[in-house]
């Protein structure tokens, strides 16, 4: 039996030139942003945050009641049409002081988040790069920081300063960088072992660099999470202070004063506590959600 | 040695101790003296811990030398200050060993290349750009990976990077740091051929550091053989193989497979005794002599010297050389 070339077949072979399909390059925000997409959770934490922050921002021109003018005929009213979340016991309408509160309480987050961070980011950076013992005694400071009892310091720190925001914000974040930075350090002792730091030395890169280009940014990741904790943390001390009589002062108000002045009559108007705290622990979920799902779509390890 | 000029780098005693535990120290280098001519490939070879590696980053400026000189194109290094360097180090540059932590997983591909040129300030951003798409292309990649991270390769293409970016600031001689020793067998050849045909079109001096001496045989024109920190043979590469004297080279030459079963199994291989010693406390007089199967109580003595057995080939050992 006579067989030629033409009766075999190849299955599967394609005999075109395949079309060398790149896909489109994105940088790396782009990037990132596209897999935050991706992570429903995340996007409504984000989307939460974003209501809270422009409500913060209009909220308390939109019910048409100052913030601080008292009414002695509309003392502890019902959330109603009138008085959307009620009015507390001097009549004031706690629609505009929830909204005007969390002006502050997330003014102090933020503010005081991002002192912290960037404070014990180059602080961690610098002693875990240069190491010896410049990080030795860098590294004492901050014991001696941490073994003082913080609430004890921050109590003192703001009886010193006074009250008012600014000093508020400085009580809060003198002590709050220590734990970012003693992170940020374990973080860069591990990378700079790296050999691309090798590689920059060798290009001559200066210190500089190496920390800002090449150790910090590959802590982003322990960045994000402590954030995440930090803000809500700054938040929570905020109200203790501001509970204690040492935050924000009357006729100004913060979601952990209006906590705090809603507990006395808890029992009668629980709804005077029910929409500060509402607030505070929706900030601090939505926070926590969105700092796991940046967490993800920020590693470029599980870039898909 | 002869004339100066010839010599575009020169080490001459190298030194690099490092202090252990109290006052003991670790001699890495212990007193290694070389040349490499310009456009020349000078392989250095040893068992991991003989420190090869560290004479690389002690030459490349990584280690500051406890000893000794170091001149690239008639400048020693080791004199100078701190500015001098950073223009010096445009001169040289390392390739190293693993692909896989050389490359800082948050850089793009062209941000990894052009860090260089941004560190010496050498052109804007477009043509920044328009380099690194060129060195790219050196390397085999394309264009189009530029915007990439490193973590998108393989092992391979991220060498490649690597090699792309020790040359974007031009750099006339190059460490390579055992460049293949973390590739895939396949891929190992690609990048070795990738190496040799840059020097012959950019004219570079390598220094190859490699334990593989099948692979150092292909790239070297001239191969030195470290051990504990000194160097036992200096020869070029066709002497060296063919006419092998030290003991130690004998030792590593035997190791090597040979891909014909009927001389493999005629082979007589040198098993080399015991453990390499402690470099915190080497042996007296010659360091192999413990692992030597022709060491005698001369050995343990005195310190062998590298002497000149032909020209340009130099070992350091007191059987051979007592021989002449």
């Amino acid at each position: 039996m006579q067989i030629s070339k033409a009766d075999f077949i190849i299955e599967g072979l394609i005999t075109q030139t395949i079309d060398h399909k790149m896909r489109p390059s994105l940088t790396y925000g782009q990037d990132a942003w596209r897999r935050l997409k991706l992570n429903k959770i995340a996007m409504l934490s984000l989307f939460i945050l974003i209501i809270l922050t422009l409500m913060c921002i209009l909220g308390p021109s939109l019910s048409g009641y100052d913030f601080k003018t008292t009414n002695t005929l509309q003392l502890n009213f019902p959330p109603s049409l009138q008085h959307w979340f009620g009015t507390d016991p001097l009549g004031r309408d706690l629609f505009s002081r929830v909204w005007q509160g969390g002006r502050i309480s997330l003014l102090i987050g933020f503010i005081g988040t991002f002192i912290c961070i960037t404070v014990g980011t180059m602080y961690g950076g610098i002693s875990g790069y240069i190491g010896g013992r410049a990080d030795h005694y860098m590294m004492r400071v901050i014991e001696v920081l941490v073994s003082i009892p913080s609430l004890v310091m921050v109590i003192l720190l703001s009886l010193y300063l006074g009250s008012g925001m600014l000093s508020l914000i400085i009580a809060l974040t003198a002590f709050g960088w220590t734990s970012t930075a003693r992170m940020i350090r374990g973080q860069v002792l591990q990378i700079k072992q790296q050999e691309f730091v090798l590689a920059a030395v060798s290009l001559g890169a200066s210190t500089a660099r190496i920390i800002l280009k090449h150790l910090i940014p590959n802590t982003l990741g322990i960045i994000i999470v402590d954030i995440t904790f930090t803000i809500p943390g700054l938040i929570f001390a905020e109200a203790f202070l501001s509970f204690m009589g040492l935050g924000v002062q009357i006729p100004n108000t913060s979601w952990g004063a209006l906590a705090a002045s809603a507990r006395d009559n808890i029992m009668f108007y629980p709804y005077q506590l029910f929409f500060p705290s509402l607030m505070i622990a929706l900030t601090m979920l939505s926070f926590s959600l969105l700092g796991d799902g940046l967490r993800d779509a920020l590693d470029p390890k599980l870039r898909s | 040695m002869d004339n100066h000029y010839d010599k575009f780098v020169l080490v001459e005693y190298l030194q690099k101790y490092f202090r252990v535990s109290g006052k003991q120290k670790l001699k890495a280098v212990d007193g290694i003296s070389f040349y490499i001519k310009r456009g020349e490939t000078l392989g250095l070879v040893g068992e991991s811990g003989c420190g090869k590696s560290t004479a690389g980053k002690t030459i490349l400026g990584l280690h500051k030398p406890t000893n000794g000189k170091i001149i690239i194109d008639g400048q020693d290094i080791t004199k100078l200050s701190s500015k001098e360097k950073k223009q010096f180090t445009r001169k040289i540059q390392m390739i190293f060993q693993d692909p896989y932590a050389s490359l800082n997983p948050r850089m793009t591909v062209s941000d990894l290349i052009a860090e260089g040129l941004t560190i010496h300030k050498m052109g804007s951003k477009d043509t920044k750009l328009r380099k690194v798409h060129e060195l790219l292309k050196l390397v085999g990649l394309n264009k189009e990976h530029a915007s990439r991270f490193p973590h998108e390769f393989s092992g391979g293409q991220r060498q490649r990077i690597g090699i792309a970016r020790a040359l974007a600031i031009e750099p006339e001689f190059i460490i390579c740091d055992e460049p293949v020793s973390a590739l895939d067998v396949s891929i190992q050849a690609q990048v070795i051929n990738l190496l040799i045909k840059l020097q012959k079109e950019l004219h570079l001096t390598y220094l190859f550091i490699a334990h593989d001496l099948s692979m150092v045989r292909h790239i070297s024109d001239r191969i030195a053989v470290m051990y504990l920190g000194k160097l036992v043979e200096i020869a070029d590469t066709t002497n060296l193989f063919e006419n092998t004297l030290h003991p130690y080279t004998k030792a590593l030459l035997s190791a090597i497979p040979i891909a014909d079963p009927h001389y493999e199994d005629k082979k007589q291989s040198i098993q080399l005794r015991g453990e390499l010693p402690s470099s915190i406390n080497p042996p007296s007089g010659c360091t192999f002599r413990t692992r030597c199967e022709f060491a005698t109580s001369a050995c343990a003595e005195k310190e062998p010297k590298l002497i000149a057995i032909t020209n340009d080939h130099f070992v350091a050992c007191h059987q051979v050389t007592s021989d002449k």
